[in-house]
């Protein structure tokens, strides 16, 4: 299914369209209009369903069928695996290959040394070296959920592990957030995105980064900190206006109290409380240390909840993922993502419907999105994120082609204002067109599809090595053929066959209202 | 003249005016209508070597190190005398100096935010946001955004890369563009013809031939002053070069601007009257010199507010460095402002009317009084200015 993916041809080579470009451009890439040019629909389900295509994806989708491609992703049974070259990029990064509780001892010691250093040079250059240290571990953090974004498999899952990752936002810059953040997003959030919507709250309410992020690690009896309880239930669960009040906050935040990131080092005093020993809670890094707690009884949306310790949060989480209120808040946040801005009433009661039915299997939910006819009418009208723009850009033109370098990745999501990791509010970046389609948004992005087309980037350059002058991607593909240009709309394939060069055409292809709608 | 009624007048034809397409809207800013830019200083700057308290004794003991001399007509490197109380850092006075002569410039002390965490983005956030510390309730939402959502042909401009959250959330498109470094447009005009042709049946035809526009445009207006005031450099290297481009968009076509300015986060070897908080305020007051003298008559209906999200520890660290502060310094400029004083609410500094034993308190809140300078300004009503700030006190400071 690859094709060519160089010119014979000096690389500046003026064309007058594309398809004088194709017969231009050696035998493995001579390709004409493809007669197995999948449909419309298709075309349009598959554009929805991942971070738009690559050739891998379309094979796929061919070979098995839109049910059973569905059913694969949704059973979520294959592994995420990346291409080898990907994986051992990912193998060099330190946030990868070092577990996240040595990261987390690793920074006590660095703390402990600059506290008993004198003030002077010295410490300054080492408080720097931490600071360093710190961005280089969220840029690998950050780099590390691209690529997964690029070149997983299942791109569903990918799809998902994103949108959960802006709807349990965290924010990368924050205390100990960059040392966590990967652990966050790899064993938090990934292995339950297409699972059970409780234990996705659950996994990230014992993340040492939600409880960094959001505070809970410094909630303690006579001590409460409200900050995640609110969110938990304003952003993550139930939506505001729900009808849970402030006394269904304090009670959520006095439920909570005890739970945090364990220390490193120094124990909590168990030995000399019998009773608190047997209600001691450690998962990983997360912590429950019932000295900690307050073990009155609660009333939480109506419901008694008895002074017991860890189990209070258990219940809570059941109590408020089986609110109406939270399937109707999830499923209407998932259809804003996946099918329109101001989603269908009638597709969200459906998919509501599903989650309570199905106990919030979000697998279940997202089956009843994808499968409905509302999806289907939505088609051309969802505008991309620039994360969708970024990484849909990157899968069409390099199309599995191993990155060398995800860096300008990261650079060209901070010109475009969506950081990964970097929402300072807990909200989670907007989904709607709003957000990202302000003029100077538009001209931005533009750019950057100039930057992709042309290959004037370091996409393929090993970090620390002078760039690879030249290469550019070509996007006259099969792939190209057989998806993007039978649908093409009348301006765009104008602009198309205007194009004076591959690259140019690239850059239009990429900036196009057909690309960068779906 | 009463200068507000002039400026009512002036607000209330602006709002009359058509719509207008995107070259229309580029040279159309009416000719009287007040001109306004923010000037946001990222990282919290050191305003105690900025606006020294030169009359506290406690001032010299918390900054061996740092602390910049008592005026004296003998030493080049000591405070310039504002008054009795307060010096200016001498590495201004070739910039603001003579504008604060002029009666050009206030600086409003004791300034800030209600938000206490002493956190760069949470603070910088919220300043933006420019809803109250504890009941925000919109994260998507710019104060500037808002105001210019209450002036509507009034052209606004976020001179930045991104659009900064302050002019976020409006329900028309506000550009952006950095006139820091190189401007000149990655595509040429029949590049960005095909571009902007590809989106002209889609709602964002307009978003994206304006995106692509400015940016020509842009360059090509600022080709002549690029010639001379750089002599041909393309990159605006310096603070000065940058502030020039922004007066000649402010000059001829914007009204409500913005522009950030990062490197303030001076905990280690700050320095006084060298050093890189020195380097860094020559920079930023010869930037704000030239904007006013680029600007021409037109300084004389111009405001400039420069703000920084917090004020720093009061005392000096172990580094020859200042911590994370809360109230700052504020300054105000233009031509006509009533200028050369120190404004608001000041108190004697010692260690008991610190915050905390820190820093300093917040006498007046950035949101009353900005309120009160933009309903003067603008000759905004109580109700606009709700929208804009929701639940201030605009505090009226007397500044315009």
């Amino acid at each position: 299914m690859r094709v060519a993916t160089k010119p014979t041809h000096g690389s500046l080579r003026p064309l007058l369209a594309a398809a004088t470009l194709v017969l231009a451009i050696g035998p493995g890439a001579a390709i004409a209009r493809s007669p197995q040019a999948l449909s419309q629909d298709d075309v349009d389900w598959l554009r929805r369903d991942g971070f738009d295509l690559d050739s891998a994806t379309v094979a796929r989708y061919r070979d098995l069928g839109r049910s059973r491609y569905l059913d694969q992703q949704l059973d979520d049974k294959g592994s995420d695996a990346l291409p080898p070259q990907i994986q051992a990029l990912i193998n060099g990064f330190e946030v990868a290959s070092t577990p996240t509780g040595q990261l987390l001892a690793g920074l006590r010691d660095e703390q402990e040394k600059l506290k008993a250093m004198p003030d002077g040079d010295d410490k300054t250059a080492a408080k720097k070296a931490q600071q360093e240290h710190a961005n280089l571990l969220l840029q690998q953090a950050q780099q590390i959920e691209l690529l997964h974004a690029i070149y997983g498999p299942n791109q569903l899952k990918e799809q998902m592990v994103w949108f959960w990752l802006n709807h349990f936002s965290i924010y990368g810059a924050k205390g100990r957030v960059r040392w966590v953040a990967a652990d966050y997003a790899q064993e938090s959030i990934r292995p339950h995105a297409l699972g059970k919507f409780r234990d996705l709250v659950m996994a990230t309410l014992q993340s040492p980064a939600m409880m960094e992020f959001l505070d809970n690690a410094q909630n303690a009896k006579g001590h409460v900190n409200e900050n995640y309880a609110r969110e938990l239930m304003e952003l993550h669960t139930l939506g505001v206006g729900s009808g849970y009040t402030q006394q269904d906050v304090q009670q959520l935040a006095l439920i909570l109290t005890g739970s945090g990131v364990a220390p490193l080092r120094d124990r909590p005093v168990l030995d000399r409380h019998p009773r608190f020993a047997a209600q001691f809670v450690r998962n990983g890094l997360f912590e429950f240390n019932p000295m900690r707690h307050d073990y009155s009884d609660k009333v939480l949306l109506g419901q008694k909840i008895r002074g017991s310790g860890f189990n209070e949060v258990e219940q809570a989480v059941e109590l408020i993922t089986r609110q109406p209120a939270c399937a109707q808040f999830i499923s209407r946040k998932l259809a804003a993502y996946f099918v329109a801005d101001d989603p269908p009433p009638a597709l969200v009661a459906k998919m509501a419907h599903t989650f309570q039915r199905t106990d919030g299997d979000i697998a279940e939910v997202m089956r009843t999105m994808l499968e409905s006819k509302e999806l289907s009418t939505s088609y051309g009208k969802k505008f991309k994120d620039p994360m969708q723009f970024v990484v849909s850009s990157v899968r069409v033109a390099y199309d599995g082609k191993p990155l060398a370098n995800a860096k300008p990745l990261i650079n060209w999501l901070n010109q475009l204002g969506e950081p990964v990791f970097g929402r300072l509010t807990p909200d989670g970046w907007p989904l709607d067109a709003s957000g990202w389609s302000s003029s100077g948004q538009m001209a931005k992005r533009f750019e950057i599809a100039g930057a992709i087309g042309t290959g004037n980037n370091r996409l393929l350059t090993p970090e620390g090595l002078p760039r690879n002058g030249g290469d550019f991607p070509m996007l006259t593909t099969r792939l190209y053929y057989d998806t993007f240009d039978p649908y093409l709309s009348a301006p765009t394939r104008d602009a198309l066959a205007k194009a004076t060069s591959q690259q140019e055409w690239n850059t239009f292809l990429l900036s196009s209202p057909d690309f960068n709608y779906r | 003249m009463k200068r507000r009624d002039f400026l009512r007048a002036a607000a209330a034809s602006a709002l009359a005016a058509p719509a207008l397409s995107f070259s229309g809207r580029l040279f159309a800013g009416p000719a009287s209508a007040p001109r306004f830019l923010l000037v946001f200083l990222r990282g919290g700057y050191d305003c105690n070597n900025l606006l020294v308290p030169c009359g506290s004794d406690f001032y010299y003991e918390s900054r061996p190190t740092l602390a910049i001399a008592r005026p004296d007509a003998s030493n080049a490197n000591s405070a310039i005398a504002l008054d009795g109380q307060w010096g200016l850092n001498p590495v201004l006075r070739d910039s603001i100096y003579p504008l604060w002569q002029k009666r050009q410039v206030a600086f409003v002390p004791f300034a800030g935010t209600d938000d206490l965490s002493r956190s760069h983005f949470e603070t910088q956030d919220n300043i933006e946001s420019g809803q109250a510390g504890n009941q925000r309730s919109d994260y998507r939402s710019g104060f500037m955004a808002r105001l210019s959502g209450q002036m509507r042909s009034v052209p606004s401009i976020a001179f930045t890369d991104a659009l900064p959250l302050t002019f976020q959330g409006a329900s028309h498109d506000i550009p952006n563009l950095s006139l820091r470094g190189n401007t000149k447009p990655v595509f040429d005009t029949r590049q960005a013809g095909i571009l902007a042709g590809m989106y002209k049946d889609t709602s964002l035809a307009s978003a994206a031939s304006d995106g692509l526009e400015l940016r020509q445009t842009v360059s090509r207006e600022l080709q002549d002053e690029m010639m001379k005031a750089n002599r041909g450099a393309p990159n605006a290297k310096n603070f000065a070069a940058e502030t020039q481009r922004i007066a000649t968009m402010m000059r001829d076509q914007y009204r409500l601007g913005f522009v950030d300015v990062g490197g303030w986060d001076t905990h280690v070897n700050q320095g006084n009257t060298t050093g890189p908080l020195a380097n860094n305020l020559a920079n930023l007051g010869m930037g704000l010199a030239a904007y006013a003298d680029a600007l021409g008559d037109e300084w004389n209906n111009t405001v400039v507010v420069v703000v920084s999200e917090f004020g720093r520890t009061f005392r000096e660290n172990g580094n020859k460095g200042t911590d994370h502060g809360h109230g700052t310094v504020y300054w105000v400029l233009g031509g006509k402002i009533n200028g050369g004083r120190i404004a608001g609410e000041q108190i004697a500094i010692s260690a008991q009317t610190l915050l905390q034993n820190r820093d300093y308190p917040v006498l007046t809140n950035y949101r009353d009084m900005l309120g009160g300078l933009l309903a003067r300004t603008w000759g905004l009503s109580g109700s606009q200015l709700q929208a804009v700030f929701p639940d201030a006190r605009p505090r009226d400071l007397q500044l315009v």
